[in-house]
């Protein structure tokens, strides 16, 4: 991703955000905020509170729990939300692996966004029954 | 010695080159040099203070200095309440700029924040080359050379120093090239009886927007997102309470507007005024503006000249550099950053709430924090690192979270660092960033943050990691602001039972 690339545009390629109108996109735009990490840093700390809601828009990040990998994210995934919506801290760790360039909501902030955004809450709805059926395919 | 006539630093060899001297270059080169490292301070301006010889336009700061305080002027708490001043050791360097304030306003003129500055360079006799101006860059071996109009400067470590001070404007508005930057704002009375649209509602949007306020006809101010105004989300990076009053008068219907929407494009008409086509964004709607002016309090960027192609890899629009915990670049190790630019490394950012590394008062102390570090890992000075009794750390921690500005003025940012060893004992490390104590690997110890949550409680933060691991604890919040009391001592103390024995 070229690094001046307009945030909006960036967005109107992300899954999360695809039924947004462009006025729309550009408030999100305005909304997220850009975090920039370096290999090997913490985004989500285990058991740390007050995190915020971070979407991928370029590179690589490992989730781990106890210090073991659990899986690897990439551009267009998300990630703390879960922690934000129970109002507990993170059960994992997402760490870097190379440089890696979000967006991140201010964890405070995600209730009132999802309840203005009705099309990202069905998007990351989707997404989040996506990682259940995963998950339930892996238990039976 | 500094002379104003830009004679010192010639060019040649130099441990640590700094450019710029604004207050970030100025505390970094006196902050080395008492560690013992010399550094060649290179500005093309003629004076010192960066910033502050031009900005604010509209004359007064948006950060405060208390003449009058709780704490006494000069010592190490009173830092808390002066958010202006550079931080010297001697006492004939505190405390400067409250000396050149006339006590009619808690929050400093330009011009008396400026002869603070100037009188800080001077005392200290900080070696400034003004004049000078930085051309290119090349690396060389493990250090640098600066190509400046004075001739080539090399080093070992290479310190920016510049502000972000590069007038931004979005590029996909079109038309936005044809309405002046905030920079290029007109005298106040110059807007006489005008309509003025100004595109932005962040700081430099509402500053604009008040100092028109008795002038302009009408001030619409449109960007896409609603604003967010300091006192609610808790950050100095939002509006100020200070530049409220066109947010007032728009929610009050007084006939000054303030819009939720996105500039489509932005035209001349035949007549010289403008016409701007904007959508609304929180509430749908389209709105084709006729103005006398516009001006674009669109924000600004970070004057890399060639870093990039050095490989300096940047974020946001390519505005500021990515960068490590301790300000270096994340992609060219021996480039650090001081002053404002250093709001790119962001830290834990907890509840959204960011540090305050783009103002005088957050990132005097990480240039502090910065000139140790390079101090220690380039050229093998290591900082005195005190041993400590074991019944003397629960009221130092506790004092250090009632009164320590580095962990007032930078919440969840920098925090004060203990370690402990069985056989050694415990020792103070010092004020260091809280975002390598709680991410690298290291001895058992305690970091002490203060920090603000979602509900706006202020608390003392703890974090303590032993056998590689770190949890985090929150002591209790207090209504006058004090930790020091029984009920943190004995939180604190079972906290760390295990620690120290």
């Amino acid at each position: 991703m070229p690094e001046t690339e307009e945030i909006v545009d960036v967005l109107s390629g992300l899954s999360l955000f695809a039924d947004l109108s462009r006025p729309e996109l550009e408030e999100v735009a305005h909304t997220f905020e850009e975090e920039w990490f370096t290999a090997g840093q913490r985004i989500l700390r285990q058991g740390f509170k007050g995190s915020g809601f971070y979407v991928i828009i370029d590179g690589e990040a490992s989730v781990s729990r106890d210090g073991s990998e659990i899986a690897r994210i990439s551009r267009g995934d998300f990630f703390g939300e879960i922690s934000l919506l129970l109002g507990e801290s993170p059960v994992a760790d997402v760490t870097s692996n190379g440089s890696l360039h979000c967006l991140v909501l201010a964890g405070p902030a995600l209730e009132e966004f999802l309840l203005a955004h009705s099309s990202v809450t069905y998007r990351m709805l989707q997404a989040l029954a996506r990682r259940v059926r995963v998950t339930n395919q892996w238990r039976s | 010695m500094a002379e104003l006539n830009g004679k010192s630093c010639p060019p040649g060899d130099y441990p640590v080159v700094v450019i710029g001297s604004g207050p970030g270059g100025l505390q970094t080169s006196y902050s080395l040099a008492r560690a013992g490292v010399r550094s060649a301070v290179l500005s093309s301006d003629e004076g010192p203070g960066g910033m502050f010889r031009q900005f604010p336009l509209f004359q007064r700061l948006i950060t405060w200095t208390k003449i009058h305080s709780p704490a006494e002027r000069g010592t190490r708490p009173y830092e808390w309440y002066d958010w202006n001043s550079l931080i010297g050791e001697d006492p004939k360097l505190r405390a400067l700029v409250p000396e050149f304030m006339d006590g009619t306003s808690y929050f400093p003129a330009r011009p008396e924040m400026e002869s603070g500055l100037k009188e800080f360079t001077q005392r200290a006799a900080i070696e400034v080359r003004y004049g000078c101006r930085w051309e290119a860059t090349r690396k060389d071996g493990d250090g640098f050379v600066v190509s400046t109009s004075d001739g080539e400067y090399s080093c070992k470590a290479l310190v920016i120093a510049v502000g972000m001070t590069q007038p931004w404007k979005p590029s996909n508005i079109p038309g936005i090239e044809l309405v002046p930057h905030y920079v290029d704002t007109k005298p106040a009375r110059e807007y006489a009886g005008k309509r003025v649209l100004v595109v932005g509602k962040r700081n430099s949007g509402f500053e604009v927007a008040d100092a028109l306020l008795p002038w302009a006809s009408q001030i619409v101010l449109a960007s896409p997102r609603p604003a967010r105004i300091s006192v609610l989300v808790r950050s100095t990076a939002a509006a100020r309470a200070r530049y409220l009053q066109p947010y007032e008068d728009a929610v009050l219907g007084g006939g000054n507007i303030v819009l939720d929407a996105a500039t489509e494009r932005i035209d001349r008409t035949p007549e010289g005024r403008y016409r701007t086509q904007l959508k609304g964004t929180t509430k749908p709607g389209d709105f084709a503006l006729e103005t006398d002016d516009v001006i674009a309090a669109t924000g600004f960027g970070t004057p890399l000249q060639d870093l990039p192609a050095l490989g300096v890899k940047t974020f946001y629009q390519g505005r500021l550099p990515a960068q490590t915990p301790y300000w270096e670049s994340a992609s060219v190790p021996g480039v650090y950053f001081a002053g404002s630019i250093t709001q790119g490394s962001i830290g834990l950012k907890k509840y959204g709430i960011p540090s305050n590394s783009a103002a005088v008062h957050g990132f005097r102390y990480n240039a502090m924090v910065l000139a140790r570090h390079i101090a220690e890992t380039r050229f093998g000075v290591a900082p005195e690192r005190p041993m400590m009794a074991a019944k003397d750390v629960v009221p130092y921690l506790l004092s250090e979270a009632t009164r320590a500005p580095e962990l007032w003025n930078q919440q969840s940012y920098l925090a004060r660092i203990l370690t402990f060893d069985q056989g050694k004992g415990i020792t103070d490390e010092g004020i260091l960033p809280l975002a390598h104590f709680v991410d690298t690997a290291g001895p058992d110890g305690i970091a002490m943050a203060v920090e603000t949550d979602a509900e706006g409680d202020i608390h003392p933060a703890v974090y303590i990691r032993r056998g590689g691991r770190v949890e985090e604890h929150a002591l209790s919040s207090s209504p006058m602001l004090d930790h020091e009391t029984a009920e943190h001592t004995g939180q604190l103390s079972s906290l760390l039972k295990s620690l120290i024995s």
